[in-house]
């Protein structure tokens, strides 16, 4: 098969595997999985390379697994409620600072679990307590939607971009942290800023506390597991040991205690690990490695600038934002991966400012996912967001930008 | 007279004790309040963003229904026994400020509180969703301040004179 027909192939596959991933979620390892195996079949791939890109993704998606069945541990000890009852209570019933509590919690959530916890679990909760203190929800609910793309720069485990890339980085655990640590500050702070005059006339509105709330009871189990999860992370390159086996240990601490006396089921867990959607991510690698073989990874190779002076890192975090919101930014991430760890972690970590920060634009997450929701009649009752997207314009530039210099300034050190 | 007294949860106690003490008697009142569905469809996009990670959404979506619904529910009921009177109680959702102008139908006057900034007499004591009602609404209208309003004083000086055209020195 000529390069050219094996490129047309695997993209439309793609872009087929995306539009049921955003569409019909329930067919979507089976869309990627045929469709790696398709590639495979009419030789659009190697068996060898795909059997490769499986082996590269595996620990990867272990990694993943474990940390799903650490949210879903956290979840089931009760720590959102107690996070819901923990800002009730401090908001004393004002807006601006139930919003100043969201933000700390919304940060050291995607962090310490993952962008999915925060939209997942924690969003919820922000809603339901909004609710309870009776004040809009539009602030907190924006800013957790926002906090969920744009925290997820600090740790490998905040998002499956970092994830995808920490593997094969060659840096250490606390290494990506430290390097990550000002940026997300840096994007903290401009999300801050910008929703705060954004939705100054949800949050001008001084009012009157409301009636007692129940005292919140702590999870002291759940953040147990977490703090020494994180500690094992940090500690892992020293102990000489690969974090998936911290994350490993850290699901089976919180998972197994739960088995015994049956307060979850087997059938909950494995349903909690999203065993489908990593199927589709192994699909995804291998229709990918199709598309990069044949002629896509010489493309963003000559797109993509290869230094790490500042001007190339912005480019890369640019080019990044874009491709993550023309396709989501899994499938961005692993088209981006091998062309910018040639250019070593600077360039890997400014691509992961862009595909992390840049969904933030499009409110589905790319462009891709709102034609195909568009085109398959999906979107139940979506109604136009040009809110988002106008939040989006005030706040993807700027934390691009901020970010960017920010870990060029700590790659000085 | 058919009054609509449009809460909102910030200012529900002050709108109330107002209409109880301007509406006659006799006037037959309607408390209107409007769940904003915003919140609830940025929650279900960013779901959506996950790529079919946590499907299926619908879930998560009456999730947040049930919880807006019940909220509303609970204010409207504890409006309605704040205003010791017999009302009628709406609980709409959607987009806040067109579906209390829709409410406004075959209504004589409306009750609403100043949305915005409430230490500063002007305009921006009035959030966008309430001028939207205020410039559609095809009833009249009462405007309230929910606090006791801000002294005349915090209105600014009036601008400078400019000075005068120079084509009258001639």
């Amino acid at each position: 098969m000529s390069s050219g027909l094996a490129l047309a192939l695997a993209l439309v596959v793609l872009a087929l595997a995306l539009g049921v991933a955003a569409a019909r979620p329930r067919y979507l390892p089976v869309s990627a999985v045929v469709g790696g195996g398709l590639l495979v079949a009419v030789g659009a791939v190697g068996l060898s390379r795909a059997g490769d890109t499986l082996r590269g993704l595996a620990p990867t998606v272990g990694f993943l697994a474990a940390l799903l069945l650490i949210a879903e541990g956290c979840r089931r000890e009760g720590l959102f409620e107690a996070i819901g009852a923990v800002m009730a209570r401090g908001s004393h019933g004002s807006a601006q600072r139930l919003l100043a509590l969201v933000f700390m919690v919304a940060v050291g959530v995607t962090a310490l679990l993952g962008l999915d916890a925060t939209i997942v679990l924690l969003t919820p909760v922000v809603f339901a307590t909004a609710a309870r203190i009776r004040t809009s929800s539009r602030p907190p609910v924006y800013a957790c939607a926002h906090l969920a793309n744009s925290a997820s720069l600090l740790l490998p485990v905040s998002n499956l971009t970092n994830l995808l890339a920490f593997h094969d980085s060659g840096l250490s655990f606390a290494r990506f942290g430290a390097l990550m640590a000002l940026p997300t500050i840096g994007v903290v702070g401009v999300e801050w800023v910008v929703l705060r005059r954004f939705f100054a006339s949800d949050l001008r509105r001084p009012r009157k506390r409301g009636g007692e709330l129940a005292r919140p009871t702590i999870p002291r189990f759940a953040l147990a597991v977490l703090a020494l999860t994180l500690v094992g992370f940090a500690l892992s390159s020293l102990l000489g040991i690969a974090p998936v086996w911290v994350a490993a240990a850290g699901a089976a601490a919180i998972t197994v205690p739960a088995l015994r006396p049956r307060t979850t089921s087997a059938v909950a867990l494995a349903r909690a690990v999203e065993p489908g959607f990593l199927l589709f991510v192994l699909g995804l690698g291998v229709i990918v490695a199709a598309a990069s073989d044949n002629g896509l990874a010489s493309a963003v190779r000559d797109v993509l600038p290869r230094g790490a002076s500042l001007p190339d890192l912005l480019a890369i975090a640019a080019l990044s934002a874009l491709l993550a919101n023309l396709v989501n930014n899994v499938p961005a991430t692993l088209l981006l991966i091998p062309v910018a760890l040639a250019s070593g972690p600077g360039a890997v970590l400014a691509m992961l400012i862009g595909v992390n920060v840049g969904p933030n634009l499009t409110y589905v997450g790319s462009l891709a996912t709102l034609l195909w929701r568009r085109v398959l009649r999906a979107q139940d009752t979506d109604i136009e967001l040009g809110e988002f997207t106008r939040l989006g314009l005030l706040t993807v530039p700027a934390t691009l930008v901020t970010a960017t210099v920010l870990l060029w300034l700590s790659l000085q050190v | 007279m058919h009054a609509l007294v449009w809460i909102i949860e910030d200012t529900w106690q002050a709108t109330i004790a107002q209409a109880a003490a301007y509406l006659p008697v006799d006037a037959e009142i309607t408390l209107l309040h409007v769940a904003d569905t915003e919140a609830e469809a940025v929650a279900r996009a960013a779901r959506h963003g996950l790529l079919g990670r946590h499907a299926p959404v619908h879930a998560q979506e009456d999730q947040l229904r049930a919880i807006s619904e019940q909220a509303a529910a609970e204010l409207l009921s504890d409006a309605q026994s704040t205003l010791g009177r017999p009302a009628r109680c709406e609980a709409r959702r959607g987009r806040v400020e067109r579906e209390v102008v829709a409410a406004t139908e075959d209504i004589d006057i409306l009750i609403l509180a100043r949305d915005g900034d409430r230490a500063h007499l002007g305009p921006r004591s009035i959030g966008p969703a309430a001028r939207f009602v205020i410039d559609h609404a095809p009833c009249r209208v009462l405007l309230i301040w929910p606090d006791p309003a801000p002294p005349l004083t915090t209105i600014p000086p009036p601008p400078e004179q400019p000075p005068p055209p120079s084509a009258q020195s001639h």
